[in-house]
C-alpha cells in the first residue's frame, strides 16, 4: 500500500472525521472509512475539503494533527496489545471500535489535548450538518449527503427559504395564571 | 498636548447598550461616535447560507471559555441583529434574588414595578408585540401540546418581530432578511444617525486610557473578512465613554484598561453568568404526536417541522414561581438552534454513557433532525464566572477567520447551578417522554462547557461596592465618566431572554448619564421621544428623573 505522506494524511484524516459521523464504505478495499453506518458520512460531506480551507483555522495544523493522532493511536494500540497492520497510518489501522475509544479519551473533560480535538471534530461535523465549505443552496441542489441525509428542505427559486405551511393554527395549551395582561411573567 | 480626534461621548458597541445610548445622547445634542468591532451588514446582505464568510458567520462571535461558551452579535446593530427577538419581561421573584453574595443582589433602587415604564420605552421603540396562536409555529405548537398533554401551561412570549413580514424561515441567526425581526438597524441606529451620531465598523476597542480631563479610547481596525487581521490602529478623546462591548468584552477593555486607567472595581471580569441557559433536544415519535397530541400537518404528517419557524415561540412558565426557592426557578422554551455550531454537543437519545455525542447512533439521530424538538433552559445560575488576563487583543484569541475564538472566562457551575438544571432537564424528560411522544437528553457540557447566548453580569450595577463594578446609575466605581450599559450590567441571571431588560436597563441609565455630561460641559438634554416620534413612553418617564441622576 502507497503511505507516502500525502496518502497518511489523507486517509488518517478521512478516518478521523468519519469516527465523528460514519458512513459506508466507498469501496471493499476502503480501509479509511470503518463502514460503521450505512449512507454517506462526515467525508462523504466534505470534511476534509472544510479541515483544507484556511479559514477555519486548523488548515495550517492538519500534518500536527496527523502526526499526533497516529502516536496517539500507536500508544493505544501498544497499551491494549491490539495487533495493527504496519501497512496503513496506525489511527487507520484501528477499527470503529477502537478508534471511537481512543476519541473518546483525547476529547474527555481533562486531557491536556482536548480543545484542539474538539475544534477539528467540530469541523467534521460541520461538514456534515451545514457543507459550511460550499454555497447552501448549491449543496442542496447537487444532493449534499448531510443536508440530504437531514431532510433539510430546498429554498424558493430565488434561493430564498419561506414557509407558508408554519402553523398548527390553533390554541394547544393554556397561559400560566399568573401571566400579566401584557403577556409577561407575574 | 494631544492631536487626536475629539468627541462629547464615545460608545462603544452598537447592540442594545450602545444604539440606546447612542441614540438618546445624539437626539439630545451631544457629538456622539460609536466604534462597533463587527461589520455594518445591511438586509439584503443577510445570508441565507452556512458557507464560511457569509453573514452566519460574518456577523456571529462563538469564543470558546474553560467551562463556558459564548455566542454573541459581532456586528453593527450587536445581539439585536442575531438574535431571536423573544422579549418577556423579567419576573418579578427575580429583582430580589440574593445570588451567592447573601443579600439582594439587584440595586435597591430598581425592582419590576420601577423598572415597568422603561420597559415600556423599549416595547414602544422597537416595537414589541404580541403574538397569537393562529400564527405559532409547528415547533411552538408541539411544544405547547406537550405541555398541556402533561398537565402543564404554556405561553406566547412577545417578540420584536413583525409577523406580516415573517416567512418563518429561521434564518434569524444570520440576520432577517425580510425586516421582520426588529433589530436595531431598524429604529435606534438609523435615529442615531439622523441625529448625526457616527457609527464606524470594524473598529475594535482594546483599551481606555486617561489625558487630562478626557479618556482616550484606543482602536484597531479590523479586516472586512479576516478578523485575524488588523489592519490600522488609532484614538478618540471623550469626555464621557459609554462601554456596551457587551458582557463577553465589556470586562475585557476594562481589564485591559486597569495598568493605565487605574485600579479597577473588584466586580470588573467576576460574577459572570450564562443567564442558567442549558439546551435538550428531543426525537419526536411522529406517530405518537399523531395519536397521543392528535397533531398533523395538510402535507399529511404530523411535525416534521424543526427547520420552520421563527426561533423560541413558545415557554412554559410553570417554575416561574418567586414561593419555589432559589436555582429551582426555571422557563423552559421551545427553541429552534440551525445546524452548525450545536449539533456536536446534542447527544443522542437512548445511547448510555457520556459519549452520546458522535459516533453510529448519532448519525441515526441526524436522519431524523427533522423531527427534533430542541427546549432551551433558562434558570439561575450562581454567578460563577471569571474573566482570566486580557488576550493581545479583543476579547479573544482569534482561531478561525470569522466566529471562532478562544476566550480568558473560567466556568464552574455550583451545586446549585447543577441543582436548578437537573431539575429543568427532569422537568423536559417528563413532559415530552411521557407516553412514548419522544426520546430527550441533554447537550453535553463535556466538550465546550456550558453554553450560553445570554451572556451576563460581568461587570453589574448594584449598592455593594464589593460586589458590584457598576453604581444603580451604571457608573463605573471610582472612573467616573464611564459607564457600561449593556448585558455586563444586569447583576444576574433572569430566568427568561434578557434582551428587553438590557434595554430598559439602558433607557433607564440615560439620565444619569445626561447629568454626568452636563457637569462635564458637554450641551446635552434628556427628553428625546421614541425613535420613530412616539411620546406616550417618553412622557411616563418624566416623573421619574430626579430619582435617577442621584448618586
Amino acid at each position: 500500500m502507497d503511505t507516502s505522506t500525502e496518502t497518511t494524511r489523507t486517509m488518517t484524516l478521512e478516518a478521523f472525521a468519519d469516527t465523528f459521523v460514519p458512513g459506508e464504505k466507498r469501496s471493499p478495499d476502503d480501509v479509511a472509512i470503518a463502514g460503521a453506518a450505512y449512507g454517506a458520512g462526515a467525508v462523504a460531506a466534505g470534511a476534509i475539503e472544510l479541515l483544507e480551507m484556511p479559514a477555519t483555522g486548523v488548515a495550517s495544523g492538519l500534518d500536527d494533527i496527523v502526526t499526533t493522532l497516529n502516536d496517539h493511536a500507536s500508544s493505544y494500540a501498544a497499551e491494549h496489545h491490539i495487533p495493527i497492520d504496519v501497512a496503513v497510518p496506525p489511527f487507520v489501522a484501528l477499527d470503529y471500535e477502537h478508534r471511537s475509544a481512543l476519541i473518546r479519551e483525547l476529547t474527555a473533560p481533562g486531557h491536556p489535548e482536548k480543545e484542539f480535538w474538539v475544534l477539528t471534530a467540530l469541523f467534521c461535523f460541520m461538514a456534515f450538518d451545514t457543507a459550511a465549505h460550499m454555497d447552501t443552496v448549491s449543496a442542496l441542489e447537487n444532493g449534499h449527503p448531510g443536508l440530504t441525509t437531514m431532510g433539510f428542505t430546498k429554498p424558493d427559486p430565488d434561493g430564498l427559504w419561506r414557509f407558508p405551511d408554519y402553523s398548527y393554527g390553533r390554541q394547544l395549551a393554556r397561559s400560566h395564571p399568573d401571566t400579566t395582561p401584557n403577556g409577561d411573567p407575574a | 498636548m494631544t492631536s487626536a480626534e475629539r468627541t462629547d461621548i464615545l460608545v462603544i458597541g452598537s447592540g442594545f447598550g450602545g444604539a440606546i445610548t447612542a441614540y438618546h445622547l445624539a437626539a439630545g445634542g451631544a457629538k456622539v461616535v460609536i466604534l462597533e468591532r463587527g461589520p455594518w451588514v445591511p438586509s439584503d446582505e443577510f445570508d441565507q447560507g452556512f458557507e464560511l464568510g457569509t453573514s452566519s458567520t460574518r456577523i456571529f462571535d462563538f469564543v470558546a471559555g474553560d467551562g463556558m461558551s459564548v455566542l454573541g452579535g459581532n456586528c453593527v446593530g450587536g445581539g439585536s441583529v442575531v438574535y431571536f427577538a423573544t422579549m418577556p419581561r423579567a419576573p418579578r421573584f427575580v429583582f430580589e434574588r440574593q445570588g451567592s453574595v447573601g443579600r439582594r443582589m439587584w440595586p435597591s433602587a430598581i425592582n419590576r414595578d420601577s423598572l415597568e415604564p422603561w420597559y415600556d420605552r423599549v416595547t414602544e421603540a422597537l416595537p414589541i408585540s404580541h403574538q397569537t396562536w393562529e400564527q405559532v409555529p409547528y415547533p411552538g405548537g408541539l411544544w405547547a401540546a406537550a405541555c398541556n398533554h402533561a398537565g402543564r401551561t404554556a405561553n406566547l412570549p412577545n417578540v420584536a418581530i413583525d409577523t406580516s413580514l415573517c416567512t418563518n424561515c429561521n434564518w434569524m441567526m444570520a440576520g432577517c432578511r425580510f425586516d421582520a425581526k426588529r433589530s436595531l438597524l431598524l429604529n435606534y441606529l438609523p435615529a442615531a444617525v439622523s441625529h448625526n451620531a457616527e457609527i464606524r465598523p470594524l473598529h475594535e476597542v482594546q483599551k481606555i486610557t486617561r489625558v487630562d480631563d478626557w479618556y482616550r479610547v484606543h482602536y484597531n481596525v479590523i479586516d472586512d473578512e479576516d478578523y485575524r487581521e488588523t489592519t490600522g490602529s488609532g484614538e478618540i478623546d471623550a469626555k464621557i465613554v459609554i462601554v456596551a462591548a457587551g458582557a463577553g468584552a465589556t470586562p475585557v477593555i476594562l481589564q485591559r484598561s486597569e495598568p493605565e486607567l487605574g485600579t479597577m472595581p473588584y466586580g470588573v471580569g467576576r460574577y459572570f453568568s450564562g443567564n442558567g441557559e442549558r439546551l435538550n433536544t428531543a426525537v419526536i415519535d411522529e406517530d405518537k404526536a399523531r395519536e397521543v397530541l392528535g397533531l398533523s400537518r395538510p402535507n399529511g404528517s404530523a411535525y416534521e417541522a424543526n427547520q420552520i419557524g421563527r426561533g423560541p415561540t413558545v415557554v412554559c412558565w410553570d417554575h416561574l414561581d418567586g414561593s419555589l426557592p432559589e436555582h429551582s426557578r426555571f422557563a423552559l422554551e421551545q427553541l429552534y438552534f440551525p445546524p452548525g455550531l450545536g449539533t456536536i454537543l446534542a447527544q443522542a437519545p437512548g445511547v448510555e454513557g457520556r459519549y452520546a455525542w458522535f459516533g453510529p447512533e448519532k448519525k441515526e439521530m441526524l436522519r431524523h433532525w427533522k423531527s427534533w424538538l430542541t427546549i432551551f433552559i433558562l434558570s439561575e445560575d450562581n454567578n460563577e464566572g471569571v474573566f482570566g488576563p486580557p488576550p493581545p487583543t479583543g476579547n479573544s484569541a482569534r482561531i478561525s477567520q470569522q466566529m471562532l475564538g478562544r476566550g480568558a472566562l473560567s466556568y464552574e457551575p455550583s451545586k446549585e447551578t447543577l441543582r436548578g438544571w437537573a431539575e429543568a432537564d427532569a422537568e423536559i424528560k417528563d413532559i415530552l417522554e411521557r407516553d412514548g411522544l419522544a426520546k430527550v437528553r441533554p447537550w453535553t457540557n463535556d466538550l465546550v462547557g456550558a453554553y450560553t447566548v445570554h451572556p451576563l453580569s460581568s461587570c453589574r450595577i448594584g449598592d455593594d461596592p464589593g460586589t458590584s463594578a457598576l453604581d444603580h446609575r451604571h457608573e463605573l466605581r471610582n472612573h467616573p465618566g464611564i459607564f457600561v450599559t449593556d448585558g455586563s450590567a444586569v447583576p444576574g441571571a433572569l430566568t427568561v431572554n434578557p434582551a428587553l431588560t438590557i434595554a430598559a436597563l439602558a433607557e433607564r441609565a440615560i439620565p444619569g448619564i445626561v447629568q454626568a455630561a452636563q457637569d462635564r460641559g458637554i450641551q446635552v438634554k434628556y427628553g428625546a421621544p421614541a425613535p420613530d416620534g412616539a411620546r406616550s413612553a417618553a412622557r411616563a418617564v418624566t416623573p421619574l428623573l430626579p430619582s435617577l441622576v442621584a448618586r
